[in-house]
């Protein structure tokens, strides 16, 4: 394998995390709910699965359970906001905290165990071809999902009609109620999608990223895949771009170190937090352009009037 | 079952004091399970967390040391909150203020003067203050989100104090361990009392939470402060500027964050070194909504915080219970917190549904 396919496998493994966290909380901001625990719900999602797979000896057990501890996870959040409609900002930083408390405690017997990695799954035929083959089609099931979702997602927001709703919901929960549509049982829905890719994305990171439970692994990617969704303007298609273009620079510093560029390392650390900073100054100093595409509902408190 | 709610006519007074102790006993109860879940005495466990920290002197003045930054921050943060501004980054303006307020005694550790400390405090405040000027200006100026950027900026100034602290900065006489020169004593906070570690930092919160709490009440500002958060469209027609709003009360919590972070540095740690805070600027957020966006609330708030840490210390020792139970009980905290407040503007009512009725949805 050359240094190009070696380099690029990297940035695929970095940006599948934040790909999948962001599109799920693309769904989730969709429907009008700005859930800021994503970076609770990752870490969650990573100490759990990391457990579920040291004591069932199977990752994908450990994946289904990320998924579902993320999903759990962000129920919480939605029992806060949707029916007892807390402020959404301050719940999600409060779903954050207590994810890095909770999953240290999780993780605590696991600290320093070396973890068993995903084993890729190799497609017949496919894989053979050159250079494209070993990148896209020798990779983990975590990879093909992250894919698939984002063009499930792209489908299903636009051509489905609970699609069609969701997105009703979150330009307009009056009307979208006054039409019929359960807005607060479509949130939940989506709130819970949002926390079942986070713990996803989370799982990735102790079973394929670096397979072993750190303390605070997701290391602010979940507040990346939040910057991610207002870069995408909340199209699945953009957050594929986005993702696989914050992976490479977060990757970059890593390879930059291994080549021993005279720059200190924390620098280089620091590129994908100044990176999160510039992109966002860059797409929303557009005002207009911003107006037209964030959900006008995003983050406004919904009670039924009866 | 579901739970519905009933928009009140007026926000309950009643429940706007109550609702902090009920979330604070629900986060109590919890606890307990959580010990309970953990295998250890309940009963036992909550007492060494939340009483034997109260009756000796030494762990008193640990409250007041962990308190003072928690108050300070705190009150800073509740002008923004309640302002509609979201500086989540308090993390990294209280770095800012510490690097900066350490300038003096770092880089002219040679020249001794009565100056040096009001310098440091003064230089940590402009530190801070800067720091949270980056969102600030992003916000107003290029309508970025402020909640992402000074979240984003805490990262990056942690990684810049790593930075400083093993290169630059790093002391000539620490055997290469990541630490900067010891503080000479003129750069050091006094303590408040001889009985024990608390320092003046103590005094500088309490007196800034006092002087906010007075702004916020008697004051012009303080009313520009809470109709522009409540209503910026409102605040427009009263001649406030929303712009002029974000540049105060961002610049007001940074300088306030990093003065608690010089105060840190000078008062308890004496040097500056990778990891200076448990996260203090994140459990101010916790301490900002418990004391209810208020000064005075703030301070109350605040001490009790610092028990939880100095708690958390109490039960690794006596228990053997992991130091992250502090993190989990924070996290608690903010959530029933939050859950509580609802009962301030809404009536909570359990209605029972016969199965596959449909209750949500309008147009019925």
């Amino acid at each position: 394998m050359g240094i190009v396919e070696a380099i690029l496998l990297t940035v695929i493994t970095a940006a599948t995390p934040l790909v999948l966290a962001s599109i799920g909380e693309l769904v989730t901001e969709r429907s009008g709910v700005l859930n800021l625990g994503v970076e609770g719900m990752m870490v969650m999602g990573a100490a759990i699965a990391f457990a579920a797979t040291q004591i069932t000896g199977s990752p994908y057990i450990g994946i289904l359970a990320g998924i579902a501890g993320g999903a759990l996870f962000s129920l919480l959040f939605g029992f806060l906001t949707l029916t007892l409609v807390a402020n959404q900002v301050a719940t999600g930083l409060a779903l954050t905290i207590l994810g890095l408390g909770i999953s240290g405690q999780i993780g605590e017997p696991y600290v320093g165990m070396s973890g068993t990695k995903l084993q890729p799954i190799v497609i017949p035929l496919l894989s053979d071809i050159p250079f494209l083959g070993p990148l896209l089609f020798k990779q983990d099931i975590i990879f093909y999902v992250s894919i698939a979702l984002v063009i499930g997602v792209n489908w299903f927001l636009f051509k489905s009609r609970a699609g069609l709703k969701i997105r009703a919901i979150g330009d307009n929960h009056g009307s979208a109620h006054a039409l019929g549509i359960h807005v607060i049982r479509t949130r939940y829905l989506a709130v819970m999608f949002g926390g079942a890719c986070a713990g996803l994305a989370g799982a990735q990171l102790s079973l394929v990223y670096t397979p072993q439970w750190v303390e605070n692994m997701s290391a602010g990617r979940g507040w990346i895949a939040l910057a991610l969704v207002v870069f995408a303007s909340w199209r699945p298609w953009r957050v594929l771009a986005g993702g696989y273009l914050f992976g490479a620079v977060s990757i970059s510093q890593l390879h930059a170190q291994a080549f021993g560029i005279g720059i200190p390392s924390q620098f280089l650390s620091a590129l994908p937090y100044i990176a999160t900073v510039v992109v966002l100054i860059l797409i929303s100093h557009n005002r207009r352009m911003t107006q037209i595409n964030t959900p006008a509902c995003l983050g406004k408190p919904f009670v039924p009037d009866r | 079952m579901r739970i519905e709610l009933e928009k009140r006519a007026n926000p309950s007074t009643l429940y706007s004091i109550v609702s902090p102790f009920l979330a604070l006993a629900l986060t109590v109860v919890a606890g307990g399970i959580m010990f309970a879940l953990l295998g250890k005495d309940p009963g036992a466990a909550l007492y060494s967390f939340f009483i034997e920290p109260l009756l000796d002197v030494w762990s008193l003045h640990e409250i007041a040391i962990k308190a003072a930054p928690l108050i300070l921050i705190g009150a800073g943060l509740s002008v923004c909150y309640r302002s509609n501004n979201w500086n989540i980054g308090a993390e990294g303006q209280f770095i800012a203020g510490a690097i900066a307020g350490s300038i003096v005694p770092v880089v002219f550790h040679e020249w001794h003067s009565s100056l040096v400390l009001p310098l440091m405090l003064i230089f940590g405040m402009i530190g801070g203050a800067l720091y949270a000027a980056i969102p600030a200006f992003l916000k107003a100026h290029m309508n970025t989100n402020e909640i992402l950027t000074s979240l984003m900026l805490v990262y990056i100034a942690q990684l810049f104090l790593d930075w400083l602290v093993r290169g630059p900065w790093r002391s000539p006489d620490a055997y290469n361990f990541p630490v900067t020169r010891d503080f000479a004593p003129e750069a050091i906070l006094p303590e408040l009392i001889s009985s024990g570690r608390a320092n003046l930092g103590f005094a500088l919160a309490i007196v800034a939470a006092v002087g906010l709490w007075i702004m916020m009440r008697y004051t012009l500002k303080g009313f520009e402060i809470t109709v522009l958060g409540q209503s910026e469209r409102a605040g427009r027609f009263a001649g406030f500027s929303s712009k002029r709003m974000i540049w105060f009360s961002m610049l007001l919590s940074g300088g306030l964050a990093g003065l608690a972070g010089i105060a840190e540095v000078s008062g308890t740690i004496g040097k500056l070194q990778p990891v200076i805070s448990p996260g203090y600027g994140f459990t101010a957020i916790i301490v900002a909504f418990l004391g209810r966006l208020n000064p005075l609330g703030i301070i109350a708030a605040g001490l009790f915080l610092a028990l939880t840490y100095v708690g958390g210390e109490a039960v690794q020792l006596t228990l053997s219970v992991s130091d992250k139970v502090t993190r989990v009980f924070q996290g608690l905290l903010l959530f029933f917190v939050l859950s509580c407040d609802t009962l301030i503007q809404y009536k909570i009512r359990l209605v029972f549904a016969r199965l596959g009725q449909s209750n949500e949805g309008g147009a019925h």
